[in-house]
């Protein structure tokens, strides 16, 4: 069966490959945990990328493959060549418009999660981020504190809530990526930056300062803590009682200078 | 090594390289004791300019007249602008300009007689070719034991054999040196070697011209290396050099700024060969519809370098006036604007790796033609898409910048603009298969690599189309997906290309034929510790690993302890290849004229080629793949023109040739 019906043979094993390939698309563990809405869509998104691009790597190296099986040399055939054909209009009409159709697909279904992600709902509170090197510190607006503006070292979110953040830098260009959330955008000296999230899972998440930003450029780090409403409320609340304490505001611990 | 069948002239050489002279005539003359006086002559006049400029222009101490960094960075423009002069790149239009009598071209000093011959300025496209395509190896070489220091330093987290500073600039050397003088470089020695073989032509239409743009690299790297020993340590800002943490960076940082301009005049200046030559140089009968792929793809790529390379110019002159003349292009509290240098940067960076690809789609095309004995599938189609790959390639360039912080609807354009470009890609790997498919396969070591080629980019490119789509670019862009991306398509794209050239065409090239058993060993070897190497990277990179970091979260430590062993053995298989490559050239089998059976012209000459490659000059009668069709024939050598007597029609033939 093998050696007559070798189409047939190289069909079953790229399906069986494209059927392996898709299930083990939903066992391996692609991501860090879902901690915000936009997660679940960016997600969901790359997992539709992979099952379609299964078949497409399968049938690429299938043919590959066959064709060093059924076509290789034998002896005999050194001097010998394969016949001259040069093309065929329909099969390359067919593989232009089948891989733009696809395409179109995908773009559009990615224009409508990036739309998903990034629409500004109903309620929204601020967050400032500010980047230096090496550090993050986060600053509360009265608008979010109900009185005194806050800044801090520890980025302490609501859960539920979507928040936008204005990203600052006081040096070089940062960039403030949250894994968890799949999302980040750069800090850009002379310019505020903006991108919305809304955590919507308990925990916390490593914050990664993700481009090149100097010599502490691994170790700028943080966390972000998102909690309860009430809690956050109540962190706000004693944030503020610290600020009003002390003289200065907190003071963001700075790594080791460039 | 390599030798031409024309007469030895009686003083070979004549002109650039200083054999057999007195002292005093070894320093008048081009070469490098002449680069040598003339070097230290250039370090003379940056001290003075700086003392000059920096007296007139307010400062007060003559302590102050002398800066390092001035001098540093005036001396890094003289030095190897003085090294060109004193080997003689521009004698001939020094004397030309001064009015002077040129040297009489009497051709003796073309091709190479001994291996002096290539450590000098040579006007012979085929020594140029070598000499292009063993000093990129060279730098391939150190790229390489960058990385592997890269992934010692990797294996665990923690800092354990480098610190920051030196890991960044690592990193930053690396892709350097890879992009700019080895990626971009060897696909121009491989043209440089083959294009005039394979239209039929001499040499190149600028053969002066040609030297010079070879011995910008020599120079270009010398500058890359040699920030490792400057002050303050090797630049260490990525090879993107984004402001402004260049424009603050230490002065290492200039050296890249320079390099990048030495080695982007000398892609132009073979770009601007490689068109003049494709245009105006073909042989009688070859229309461009008969031309060998390589050809279109050299072709296209060198519109590319043309329109795009003053871009990445611009962008190292921005630094550059930033750091040293105080401008403010950069500067936001002065009214800088920081993203117009990525814009500027990315304009000539994403067709950059169009710079880097196309040649190699070319080189596909002809090895898999020859190897599956059949016509490449869709011939036109598969021009046709290189010229829309060059012109699309300059629509996509934001998208290098999806989290930059630029107007947010700039990604919208610029995701269609990356998705369409994914189909004239496509189309290539289709006619590829296509052509396989009922041939007769030689599945020898350029064909593998071919092959390998084929899985690997499809697999970057599949990246690619992941990377267009917004939201997820969002969550993976500067993480270790994306060094995952670039090395499926810059090594399982490039560079196997670049592996299949070589293998194919190194009998053309020396004269020898290669082991072919090592080659297969180094095909798979390079094959499965690539995957092993860079396929668990996409991994790391989802999971929340940036890239250009030396100490990364624990949870990440093994995977990048495997990633860094399979590195390792990458690393070894590249000794299998050299190997190969330094004693077959020296004592391999001798070659034959056309060991794979090739319809295009370079096979139907000796190897390595006669000194003006072609006795007689060829009519090209027909396709450049019309396997398969008994007694079809690309070009013959029957009575037609003879390259002395083509005349005002054609393009003026040099003096002296073999006739």
């Amino acid at each position: 069966m093998f050696k007559q019906r070798p189409i047939l043979v190289t069909a079953i094993a790229a399906v069986l490959a494209i059927v392996i390939g898709i299930v083990l698309s939903f066992v391996i563990h692609w991501f860090p945990v879902q901690a915000s809405t936009q997660a679940h869509n960016t997600d969901r998104l790359y997992h539709v990328l992979v099952i379609v691009s299964i078949p497409i790597f399968v049938l690429v190296v299938s043919v590959i493959l066959y064709c060093c099986w059924q076509f290789r040399m034998k002896p005999g055939e050194e001097l010998k060549d394969g016949p001259p054909i040069h093309g065929n209009t329909r099969l390359e009409v067919v593989w232009t418009t089948i891989p733009a159709i696809i395409l179109l697909a995908l773009v559009s279904y990615s224009f409508v999660v990036l739309h998903d992600n990034e629409k500004k709902p109903t309620r929204e509170i601020q967050v400032g981020v500010t980047g230096q090197q090496f550090a993050w510190t986060f600053q509360y607006p009265p608008s979010v504190t109900g009185g005194k503006p806050v800044e801090s070292d520890q980025l302490y979110l609501p859960e539920g809530e979507s928040v936008q953040f204005g990203l600052h830098s006081k040096d070089v260009i940062h960039a403030f990526w949250i894994p968890a959330f799949r999302l980040q955008e750069d800090v850009v000296p002379g310019i505020t930056v903006h991108y919305r999230a809304t955590p919507d899972r308990l925990g916390t998440y490593p914050i990664v300062c993700n481009l090149l930003c100097g010599l502490g450029h691994s170790l700028m780090r943080a966390q972000v803590h998102v909690v309860p409403e009430a809690k956050f409320k109540q962190w706000l609340k004693s944030r503020e009682a610290l600020a009003g304490s002390s003289a200065s505001s907190s003071s963001s611990t700075a790594g080791s200078a460039g | 090594m390599a030798t031409t069948t024309a007469p030895a002239p009686s003083q070979h050489g004549s002109g650039y390289g200083s054999g057999s002279l007195s002292f005093g005539a070894k320093l008048r003359a081009p070469g490098f004791y002449r680069a040598a006086w003339m070097m230290v002559l250039g370090v003379a006049f940056a001290f003075g300019l700086t003392w000059l400029v920096r007296m007139t222009t307010g400062h007060t101490t003559f302590k102050h007249y002398i800066d390092g960094e001035a001098i540093l960075t005036v001396s890094l423009i003289a030095v190897p602008l003085l090294f060109l002069v004193g080997i003689g790149g521009f004698d001939y239009w020094f004397y030309w300009a001064a009015g002077r009598k040129t040297r009489p071209e009497d051709h003796s000093g073309h091709g190479a007689y001994s291996w002096r011959d290539y450590f000098r300025i040579n006007t012979d496209h085929k020594v140029i070719g070598i000499q292009y395509t063993v000093s990129s190896f060279f730098f391939l070489l150190i790229g390489g034991l960058i990385a592997m220091l890269m992934r010692a330093e990797l294996a665990a987290p923690g800092a354990q054999f480098v610190d920051a500073n030196t890991y960044n600039g690592l990193f930053s050397v690396h892709a350097s040196l890879l992009i700019f003088l080895f990626v971009i470089p060897v696909f121009a020695g491989l043209g440089n070697f083959v294009i005039p073989l394979m239209i039929g032509a001499p040499d190149m239409a600028f053969p002066r011209l040609n030297a010079l743009s070879f011995w910008l690299l020599p120079v270009a790297g010398a500058l890359m290396i040699g920030s490792f020993f400057a002050p303050g340590g090797a630049f260490a800002d990525g090879w993107t050099a984004y402001a402004p943490l260049s424009t603050d960076a230490p002065v290492g940082q200039t050296f890249f700024s320079l390099a990048v301009q030495f080695a982007g005049a000398s892609s132009i200046m073979t770009a601007l060969n490689f068109l003049v030559t494709i245009i105006t140089m073909r042989a009688p009968g070859m229309s461009f519809f008969r031309l060998p792929l390589l050809v279109w793809a050299n072709f296209a790529t060198s519109l590319l370098v043309v329109i795009a390379t003053p871009f990445i110019a611009a962008s190292q002159f921005f630094v550059l006036l930033d750091r040293a003349l105080g401008f403010n292009f950069f500067n936001a509290a002065k009214g800088g604007d920081v993203l117009m240098y990525q814009h500027v940067f990315w304009f000539y960076s994403h067709p950059a790796v169009y710079i880097m690809m196309l040649p190699g789609f070319g080189i596909v095309s002809e090895v898999i033609a020859v190897k599956a004995r059949k016509p490449i599938f869709g011939y036109r189609m598969m021009a046709f898409s290189l010229l829309a790959i060059v012109g699309l390639g300059f629509t996509v360039w934001a998208h290098h910048m999806f989290t930059s912080g630029m107007a947010s609807w700039i990604r919208i354009p610029m995701a269609i603009t990356t998705a369409i470009i994914a189909v004239p890609t496509g189309i290539k790997i289709f006619s590829w298969l296509a052509t396989l498919w009922r041939g007769v396969l030689h599945l020898d070591t350029p064909m593998l690599f071919a092959l390998g080629f084929l899985t690997t980019f499809t697999l970057g490119g599949i990246s690619g189309v992941m990377l267009a789509m917004i939201p997820f670019d969002i969550h993976v862009s500067a993480t270790y997906f994306i060094v995952a991306h670039i090395h499926y398509v810059l090594f399982g794209g490039s560079l196997m290309t670049i592996f299949a050239g070589v293998y194919y065409w190194f009998p053309k090239m020396t004269g020898r034929m290669y082991d072919e058993r090592l080659g297969k060993w180094h095909f798979w070897t390079t094959f499965v510790f690539f995957n092993l190497t860079f396929g668990p990277m996409h991994i790391l990179g989802l999971q929340g690993m940036p890239r250009r970091v030396e100490d990364y979260a624990s949870k990440f430590a093994s995977l990048n302890l495997a990633i860094s062993i399979m590195s390792f053995a990458l690393g070894l298989s590249t000794l299998i290849f050299l190997y190969n490559m330094v004693t077959s050239w020296r004592g391999g089998p001798i070659a034959v004229k056309n060991p794979w059976r090739g319809m295009t012209l370079e096979w139907q000459v000796s190897s390595p080629p006669p000194v003006f490659n072609f006795d007689k000059l060829p009519t090209v009668v027909g396709g450049p793949y019309e396997y398969g069709v008994p007694g079809a024939v690309h070009g013959t050598f029957a009575p037609g023109p003879t390259p002395a007597t083509v005349g005002a029609a054609g393009p003026r033939q040099v003096a002296g040739s073999s006739e």
